[in-house]
């Protein structure tokens, strides 16, 4: 009974051990892979990705890629976190020097399906509007006072989505010489008096 | 406060059963009476807590520092498979009275998926509270085990108690058994959704 | 011959696992927000069951009855484990949206219920065949699930949107997924069972 156990049990675990070393690589890449296509997707063509780097903030640490063209940085994409409705919503955003959006995408989103999750789509609206969203116009929703079009019911997406970007954008303004210090505003997405809607 | 957030979050909003659609079998299963709805609710609560601390332990103190997280699976459900036999064998010892109201549903909750649900999302998924996303410790990770499993005691009674009454009615033939079931539980979902955005 | 197909065949209506088995409900409700997600769940739980059944019907006369339970469990956990190994692999995003209810596989009645009632005793063919059976029978249940609840929750089949609009986000969410198995069921019972 004991021998007949131990036996399964070593067998299980050799393959185990093998299947692990056998996917390891492929692992590695898959997920590599991934987090270049997003950060591709989010800096303009032509540019060499650099290495990972981060800065630290009141609103905690930013990691981010700097997109380096003849030397020189032009763009950073930033990873970015907000708490959605459902959980942290996590994004990638490519952010020009003079802090202009060039592209987001998302990394990580546990929104409601059919509610918050649409800001998956790529190309709705609601995710082409920060194509080229210039440093004149304000990084909020529409309800609080700003230029970003919410997600129709999904006003608490919308709104870390908005706070994500802003604050990637701050990283940005700050890591090309135009801000003094990085301006980001901490988690909390949804104000005080505004908890309970969607 | 953040653990008022993670109770609420666990008992209401997040409810193991109506929104994570965890441990649904013994669900459908044990719930024609409210008598045995508790003892397999109270006999759940005691299991998923008591799995929580140990694959909690096991996780931060042997995978995470050898670096064996991708064993998270077959350790856990290993873990609590002897644990609910030694929860078993030490219930018939000791307490034979709990051991009656209790026992029967135990051989049943090694393959509740709840239990094994519960020991993996506290190890791996984010909760936000207060603003911010953290991993849990262990006194959090303890309370959302203790919380989830209460959600669980009460949805799973609540249902009991609709379904007694739903013995007592003329159901049409095609609906009769599991299908009415379902379609009520689909209700008390419905209305489970209330609760969301509340924390 | 004929018999090998009826494996296979049982596995479709006579012994559905979600319709008249009603096994492994937890993956069959959360799962099947969309066509797609269904059919992936459904084919994850179909690899397990496959390899678990060969696996099991190998070892059934070797292992002594008093501890064939964990036997059973550590074999299926190995396969799960397996499975996810490949998954984040080769198919990353998969592997994220059906998130815990891969690892859950283990627990999902469906691959123990049949190493016990059928893989035990039979031979490697049969018991691969009624694995194979079976899988088959669960992904079609969820993938018909994912498309109902798609179609009326999103207005879309397998991401192919054809109405426009929001549609009925109730289906997408928890009630429609009891909503949609509990009628299915009806359907079942009236139309197929006899």
């Amino acid at each position: 009974m004991v021998l007949c156990l131990t036996l399964v049990c070593l067998v299980c675990a050799a393959v185990l051990g093998g299947m692990y070393a056998l996917t390891y690589e492929p692992i590695r890449k898959a997920n590599e892979n991934i987090l270049k296509a997003s950060i591709g997707a989010v800096l303009p063509e032509g540019v060499e990705i650099g290495a990972l780097e981060s800065v630290s903030s009141d609103g905690g640490t930013f990691e981010y890629y700097p997109a380096v063209k003849d030397g020189e940085a032009v763009a950073y994409a930033v990873k970015s976190t907000a708490i959605g409705f459902g959980g942290p919503l996590s994004l990638m955003v490519g952010v020009l020097k003079d802090g202009t959006v060039f592209n987001t995408s998302v990394l990580s989103c546990t929104e409601t399906p059919g509610l918050g999750a649409k800001c998956q789509e790529s190309g709705s609206h609601f995710r082409t509007q920060f194509q080229g969203f210039g440093a004149d116009k304000v990084l909020k929703v529409t309800k609080d006072g700003g230029d970003v079009d919410a997600i129709t019911a999904s006003t608490i997406t919308s709104r870390a989505y908005a706070l994500a970007v802003s604050n990637a954008v701050a990283v940005a303004k700050y890591l090309a010489g135009s801000a003094e210090a990085v301006d980001t505003a901490s988690g909390a997405s949804v104000p005080e008096e505004k908890k309970g809607e969607e | 406060m953040e653990y008022f957030a993670i109770i609420i979050s666990a008992i209401f909003v997040n409810n193991i059963l109506l929104a994570q659609f965890l441990g649904i079998c013994p669900f459908l299963g044990v719930s024609n009476k409210i008598s045995t709805a508790t003892g397999m609710s109270g006999a759940v609560c005691f299991v998923i807590t008591l799995a929580t601390l140990v694959t909690y332990l096991i996780n931060q103190y042997l995978l995470v520092p050898f670096g064996l997280e991708f064993l998270q699976t077959i350790a856990f459900i290993l873990v609590i498979a002897s644990l609910v036999q030694i929860v078993e064998i030490v219930l018939k010892k000791i307490s034979p009275s709990l051991y009656q109201a209790l026992g029967i549903f135990l051989p049943l909750i090694t393959t509740n998926c709840a239990v094994l649900g519960v020991a993996i999302t506290v190890v791996t998924k984010e909760f936000t509270f207060g603003g911010t996303a953290h991993m849990l410790n262990l006194g959090q990770a303890m309370v959302y085990a203790l919380a989830t499993s209460v959600g669980y005691g009460i949805a799973m009674i609540l249902f009991a108690g609709l379904r007694e009454h739903l013995a007592g009615n003329e159901v049409p033939k095609p609906f009769r058994g599991l299908p009415i079931a379902l379609i009520t539980v689909s209700m008390m979902a419905m209305a489970f959704l209330g609760f969301s955005g509340m924390v | 011959m004929g018999k090998k197909m009826s494996l296979i065949l049982d596995g479709f209506v006579k012994n559905n696992p979600t319709f008249v088995l009603v096994l492994g409900m937890c993956p069959t409700l959360a799962t099947t927000t969309s066509a797609i997600n269904g059919l992936e769940m459904g084919l994850a739980t179909l690899f397990v069951l496959v390899l678990s059944n060969i696996a099991i019907s190998l070892l059934a006369p070797i292992v002594p009855d008093k501890v064939h339970i964990p036997v059973y469990i550590v074999v299926i956990a190995t396969f799960v484990t397996v499975l996810q190994l490949v998954m984040q692999a080769y198919t990353p995003g998969a592997y994220t949206t059906l998130g815990l209810f891969i690892p859950l596989i283990v627990v999902n009645c469906i691959v123990l219920g049949r190493a016990e009632a059928f893989a035990n005793k039979n031979g490697v063919l049969d018991s691969a065949l009624d694995g194979l059976g079976v899988g088959l029978g669960f992904t079609l249940s969820l993938t018909v699930i994912g498309i109902i609840r798609e179609i009326l929750g999103s207005g879309s089949v397998f991401g192919w949107k054809f109405i426009p609009g929001d549609g009925i986000l109730a289906f997408v969410m928890a009630p429609g997924a009891f909503l949609v198995l509990g009628y299915l069921m009806v359907l079942f019972n009236k139309y197929l069972k006899k």
